[in-house]
């Protein structure tokens, strides 16, 4: 891969060039596919952050009297197994599922990224075990291990979101590494050693400014794993632990509606499916990405 | 691999110790994969015999059975001794099941084995036909129609294509069973109605990622000058595709199928389960609701152990496949 440095495109339009119209440039550049996904990307991140406030009923309360009902006008999209609000749990469900996994993400793209930083400027030997070290964690299926650290350790929300940062880490780590390898050789970072900068200088004034948008798109992909990691962890019921439920725990537990094709069912798996398509969509459609699709799922 | 006669004995031996070197480096990431399901599922939690013992056992009930188990020992000592029954095929016993874990194991290996080989069998040729197409009609609707298509099924989970599959196949049309039933002696027919699904599920993950690889290997190899001197020759794009290209884009198109069966594996755990096929997969989720370590620890070294055998196939193609790796 040849080192890609981003221009910065602000610099060559005109100063007097506001934020609204940055926006709009940068929207008229996206294909139809990723605004299609932008838009579902916003929405979801509003209904995981306004989640409760929308919700028409209490997440717990059994308010109807039917199981499994159908649409109505009291509930939007039915009752589930026990007669709760279907759209008012998964408005909940939502809100752990984006706020899991943005978090988790978060933390795995930042020590990622850090990690790399401080490998590339450090001592060789330093960058080894770095890297020897994220080696051995990547070869271990990010399933299986999720499962063994589950295992050990439980999946109380704050456990789980360290399971899911942990086990995505080395992925971020290793294309940050080689972000930040390729523009630790650029000339204008020899330059800064040779003035005799720091090193602590260098990774973040010189290096990590211009990995940054590679490093964006790499934490859509990161958000997108996690969620399909967590969904798939509390469908099987060793994620989200109830009285909390997540999207996932939501399919599992009208699972007993599926021979209806009840609603209860198929609104929290049309939600994990419109969610995770509308980032990959968005991802696909930025300038730049392409061959990266490939990280580890 | 391309230039296939002019190839000096000096190549094919440097290719040898590449090959050899990157097996050595796969067998010491094994081992360090191993110290670190070691180090995470037996050091950090409470330990097995208070767990099997209960909350009400006395103190020196379980000094005793710590003793018997092996476990009043330092923890370098009970890594080489689990290190060593790991090789020797002897992982240990099984706390719930109570029989040693290779007897669970080799029960469940040969049907998990199937799944992967039957989903190998019909993922592989849809991938490549996909890939390939994409690659040839690139930037055209059928592309972007294709590309729309795997992106999708990239990004939606396991659970929700199998649960959508048994709406449509087992409850709506009644074709398919919902379970898996694996027994001696059931007939052909009979075998693929319980298969087509898991294997239906496990390909939609695999398909998608490979075809995507395929087509990037393709068109890498389309953009080379050889392949516009063939066209400029008068040759057929057809001609030009069969004969010309996909000779050279074999060993990448085999690297990048190694690369995505990887992806089996994590599909395996749900779809296992939720079918309810007795596999390694489900055997390892049932270990972690019950705690079961050594159990778990040996599924989650099979499954590393496949793992890295499927990244080294994908390394030795693509030394193979560049002469300009093999110099090195």
């Amino acid at each position: 891969m040849t080192p890609t440095v981003p221009l910065r495109e602000e610099s060559m339009a005109k100063p007097a060039s506001t934020a609204a119209s940055r926006v709009r440039h940068w929207l008229s550049g996206l294909s139809t596919s990723g605004r299609v996904g932008l838009a579902l990307v916003i929405l979801w991140l509003v209904l995981g952050a306004a989640g409760p406030l929308l919700a028409p009923y209490d997440v717990g309360a059994f308010v109807s009297p039917e199981v499994f009902d159908g649409m109505s006008t009291r509930h939007w999209l039915g009752s589930d197994y026990l007669g709760r609000d279907v759209l008012s749990r998964l408005l909940s469900g939502a809100q752990y599922t984006v706020g899991l996994a943005l978090a988790s993400a978060l933390l795995a793209s930042a020590t990622g990224a850090g990690l790399a930083l401080t490998a590339t400027v450090s001592p060789r030997w330093v960058d080894e075990v770095i890297s020897r070290f994220m080696d051995t964690l990547i070869s271990i299926p990010s399933k299986v291990f999720a499962l063994v650290l589950v295992a050990a350790f439980g999946s109380s929300l704050a456990l789980l979101l360290l399971i899911a940062a942990a086990t995505y880490t080395p992925g971020a780590f290793r294309i940050a590494r080689a972000l930040a390898i390729n523009l630790n050789q650029m000339d204008y970072v020899q330059v800064a050693y040779a003035r005799g900068e720091g090193r602590l200088y260098i990774a973040t004034a010189e290096i990590m400014p211009n990995m940054i948008h590679p490093v964006l798109a790499d934490f859509g992909l990161r958000f997108v794993f996690i969620v399909l990691l967590l969904s798939g962890l509390s469908f099987l019921g060793l994620g989200v632990q109830p009285p909390n439920a997540d999207l996932g725990s939501l399919v599992r537990e009208n699972i007993s509606g599926l021979g209806d094709g009840a609603l209860a069912i198929l609104a929290p798996a049309m939600a994990i499916a419109t969610l995770t398509i509308g980032v990959n969509l968005l991802i696909d459609a930025l300038p730049g990405r392409g061959r990266r699709i490939t990280g580890g799922r | 691999m391309v230039h296939g006669t002019p190839r000096n004995r000096s190549g094919i031996a440097a290719a040898g110790r590449l090959i050899l070197r990157r097996l050595g480096s796969a067998l010491l990431t094994l081992l360090l994969v191993s110290l670190v399901v070691f180090t995470i599922s037996a050091l950090l939690p409470g330990d097995a015999a208070e767990e099997t013992l209960g909350q009400s056992a006395t103190p020196e009930a379980v000094a005793a059975l710590r003793h018997q188990m092996g476990l009043d020992q330092p923890a370098h000592l009970r890594y080489v001794r689990w290190l060593g029954g790991m090789i020797k095929g002897d992982p240990g016993q099984s706390l719930v099941a109570n029989m040693p874990v290779g007897q669970v194991i080799a029960g469940r290996l040969p049907n998990s084995l199937t799944l992967a080989g039957l989903t190998a069998a019909v993922a592989i040729p849809l991938a490549l036909a996909i890939g390939i197409l994409s690659a040839l009609y690139r930037d055209t609707g059928l592309d972007r129609a294709l590309n729309l298509m795997t992106l999708g099924m990239v990004a939606v989970p396991e659970f929700l294509v199998a649960t959508i599959a048994v709406l449509v196949f087992s409850v709506t049309l009644r074709w398919l069973p919902s379970i898996t039933v694996v027994r001696e002696g059931i007939g052909w027919a009979e075998m693929l109605r319980g298969y087509a699904m898991p294997v239906m599920t496990l390909a939609c993950v695999t398909v998608a990622q490979m075809a995507r690889m395929t087509r990037a290997a393709v068109i890498d190899q389309l953009s080379r000058p050889y392949v516009e001197m063939a066209l400029l020759k008068g040759l057929s794009p057809s001609r030009v595709v069969l004969v010309h290209v996909l000779p050279n884009a074999v060993a990448p198109i085999v690297n990048a199928m190694a690369l995505s069966l990887s992806y089996l594996l994590g599909g395996a755990v749900i779809v296992e389960t939720i079918f309810n096929y007795p596999g390694i997969a489900s055997l390892m989720v049932n270990a972690v609701t019950s705690r079961d370590m050594p159990l778990l620890q040996a599924c989650a070294m099979i499954f590393c152990t496949a793992y890295l055998l499927l990244m080294l196939a994908a390394d030795v193609c693509a030394i193979l496949a560049n002469p300009r790796l093999r110099g090195q």
